[in-house]
């Protein structure tokens, strides 16, 4: 929710009082979740650019050159407090969004990877978590056709009641990039899945701690993978027609978030026609234009494109509506029934930075730190590791690597977190991710390319915690620029905090590598 | 290599996931490789395959709402004129789905997703070495079948240790393990090759 500061400021900005659509709105592109506000402060310091970046941070993901005009973009994310309340459908639609992170950009999406923590895992509640969880990542990457190649469980009993579900994609293209920044005007249209109230307030929730009361089910979304793979499929077909503009999927606060990006990014304004969007029910404008629904996506497509778009679309059974058009100015209009729900400058929408107090913490021996006896096997079992006929080790490496479609070369990919470490010397433990996946790949002659990191922490309220996301970035970026491997993207949740209880630091860090010849190493 | 010329056509259904890895086999094959899309009508081939993958998000029951793709009216007559037909994985559900095959694919006794590389063997105590990927691989009928590949150890998927069947001519084969996934250098063997081989001359 909008702090009375915050509210302030929209009010400031807008020179009259914001209507209950524009309300919605400035609650959830201003929520830590979409606007990275305590974060971005620190996050800029990131050591992140060197001759291999194609595409750095605040893209969909991190684009790295690997020569001969093969390109790869890779990106974790969090999805942990949905995973929670709903272990299957929100570790599924975890690993569906940074599928279409990856997809969204031109890329056809050759590999995955989770890192996952948990609680006691003899207790009959987590198991529940464990089991609900591996369910929903495995099915969902099954079925839309992608190798699994890692899966990684660490258990902890600050995890019980704030399970950390982080799940990795690796794209490959030799073609395109697609950036979701416009270069002219044109015309939106919505793909995908049908518009329904799951999800909605889905960023809020995840910017706020978790009590014990209150049931939080609605704002979990539902994962439908076979809607997923039909979306590749048809968008990688548009992609290749070379007439799209900018992309971007619909992930948190849905459609405003998604429009917004690209308008903002573009230096245009955007009119949205709420009446073209396919809906499953009767729904509120401000419903609409914050439903995370899953398995959509905004496409900005030339003027006069829309005949092939729609053939695409329709070829494969999916919904397509032209929504609106990117026009010159700066106003973001949202319209329905030939009423106007919104208009407010786009400028107005850019988020606030926070400078969050840090504090530090001596170093710190977690007398929790238990040792759990787990059959790590049987789930590692569910993931399809083979599938694409790509793989050249799969998930029972500790290095997963896929050939690459059209060449000998391949690409590795591994993640590591230390958090018990991490919370005895935060500088330690992330530095200890960096070298020992560095230690790896040297050991099987894989070079690094570049990092993505998935940083988990607790309440950036509390000082603390923030004096450790402090220290973790400096310590990463230090890392990143003494071995230049740079962190090209990457995800922070806040807020994994549970009746007052924070987990320890957790950052996962995932590495990127080149293999120059599969066959020969 | 022998199989120079030979036309073969690969069924795309909305959610198979198997097809560009089965194209390449047949590629590597040297055989004339074509896409079938499901809502048009099959040409006139040597062989059909229904590669793997999730038909329809395998929504109801795997490889039951496929049956009804327009393109399955051709195949099943192509199949009764004793044409080759291949179904792998979900292709094989397909296959039983449209009663081209005897039986049916239950879900796995773990009820869980099973991928892993496993030992199979045909009728002669050939064994073949190939990754199995499914959640409802468990074979059932209620009549006698004619066995083409079983599964060399038990598995939580098996029930009978039928991992693929022929039909009674012998010209339509259904199997759950993954000849696509098993010929290239960087696979664990080259069966894959064997089992199209076996299947083409038999």
């Amino acid at each position: 929710m909008l702090t009375p500061n915050e509210l302030d400021i929209v009010k400031t900005r807008l020179g009259r009082e914001p209507s209950k659509t524009e309300l919605a709105i400035f609650d959830a592109m201003w929520s830590e979740h979409c606007s990275y506000k305590s974060s971005k402060i620190h996050l800029k310091h990131l050591y992140n650019y060197n001759q291999k970046v194609l595409h750095g941070p605040g893209e969909n993901a991190g684009v790295i050159d690997f020569g001969d005009g093969d390109k790869i973009a890779f990106k974790i994310e969090s999805h942990n407090h949905p995973s929670y309340i709903e272990p299957y459908q929100g570790a599924a639609t975890g690993a569906g969004g940074i599928i279409r992170d990856i997809f969204t950009m031109g890329f056809r999406p050759i590999a995955l990877t989770n890192e996952l923590f948990f609680g006691d895992p003899t207790d009959r509640q987590n198991k529940r978590i464990i089991e609900g969880v591996n369910d929903g990542l495995s099915d969902y990457g099954n079925c839309v056709g992608i190798p699994t190649l890692q899966s990684k469980t660490t258990f902890a009993e600050c995890y019980a009641h704030n399970p950390l579900v982080n799940a990795l994609c690796v794209g490959w293209t030799n073609g395109r990039v697609f950036t979701n920044t416009p270069n002219k005007l044109g015309d939106v249209y919505y793909v995908g899945a049908k518009t329904g109230r799951d999800g909605i307030g889905g960023a809020i929730m995840a910017s706020e701690t978790f009590g014990d009361d209150t049931d939080k089910r609605p704002t979990v979304q539902v994962g439908d993978p076979y809607m997923e793979k039909l979306l590749i499929e048809a968008s990688l077909e548009l992609f290749a027609t070379g007439k799209v503009i900018a992309a971007q999927d619909m992930g948190a606060a849905g459609i405003t978030s998604s429009s917004t990006e690209i308008a903002l990014r573009g230096g245009m304004g955007m009119i949205i026609d709420l009446d073209g969007v396919p809906l499953r029910q009767p729904m509120e404008p401000w419903e609409i234009l914050l439903s995370e629904s899953q398995e959509r996506m905004l496409f900005v497509v030339n003027k006069k494109a829309g005949k092939d778009v729609l053939g695409i679309f329709r070829k494969w059974d999916l919904d397509c509506q032209k929504i609106g058009e990117l026009v010159e100015g700066d106003s973001f209009v949202v319209r329905q029934h030939g009423n106007e729900y919104c208009n407010i400058p786009l400028s107005a929408l850019e988020p606030l930075e926070l400078n969050r107090e840090t504090a530090f913490r001596s170093t710190n021996y977690n007398k929790e730190h238990k040792e759990y006896e787990y059959d790590y096997i049987r789930p590692r079992r569910q993931y399809d590791t083979d599938v694409m006929g790509n793989t050249v080790m799969g998930i029972h490496n500790e290095v997963g690597v896929v050939k690459l479609p059209t060449s000998n070369k391949g690409v590795a990919i591994a993640t590591a977190s230390f958090p018990h470490l991490c919370y005895y010397n935060i500088e330690e433990g992330t530095l200890h991710s960096i070298t020992s996946l560095l230690e790896k790949y040297r050991r099987l002659g894989i070079t690094p390319m570049a990092m993505t990191n998935c940083l988990n922490f607790g309440n950036p309220e509390v000082h603390t915690v923030m004096g450790d996301f402090k220290k973790c970035i400096q310590t990463m970026s230090d890392a990143a620029k003494y071995w230049d491997i740079p962190v090209v993207s990457g995800n922070v949740s806040f807020y994994n905090e549970t009746s007052g209880k924070n987990i320890m630091p957790t950052p996962v860090i995932g590495m990127l590598g080149l293999v120059e010849d599969v066959y020969a190493f | 290599m022998r199989f120079k010329g030979y036309k073969v056509g690969v069924v795309i259904f909305p959610g198979s996931n198997c097809d560009a890895e089965t194209i390449r086999l047949f590629k590597y094959l040297e055989m004339d490789v074509k896409k079938l899309w499901h809502k048009d009508p099959a040409p006139e081939l040597d062989m059909y395959v229904l590669p793997g993958g999730f038909s329809y998000g395998d929504y109801m029951r795997a490889g039951a709402l496929a049956t009804y793709s327009p393109i399955m009216r051709d195949i099943k007559k192509y199949a009764e004129d004793g044409r080759k037909v291949l179904g792998i994985c979900n292709g094989f559900q397909i296959l039983c789905e449209a009663g081209i095959l005897p039986g049916t694919l239950t879900r796995n006794d773990s009820n869980k997703f099973y991928c892993g590389w496993m030992m199979f063997r045909n009728g002669n105590m050939d064994h073949y070495y190939l990754p199995l990927a499914n959640k409802d691989g468990k074979y059932i009928s209620d009549r006698e079948v004619n066995i083409a590949y079983k599964y060399a150890y038990m598995v939580d998927s098996s029930y009978v240790e039928i991992a693929g069947v022929y039909n009674d001519k012998g010209n339509v084969l259904g199997m759950m393990p993954h000849p696509e996934r098993a010929f290239e250098k960087h696979h664990s063997s080259d069966d894959g090759v064997k089992v199209i081989d076996n299947f083409i001359n038999l």
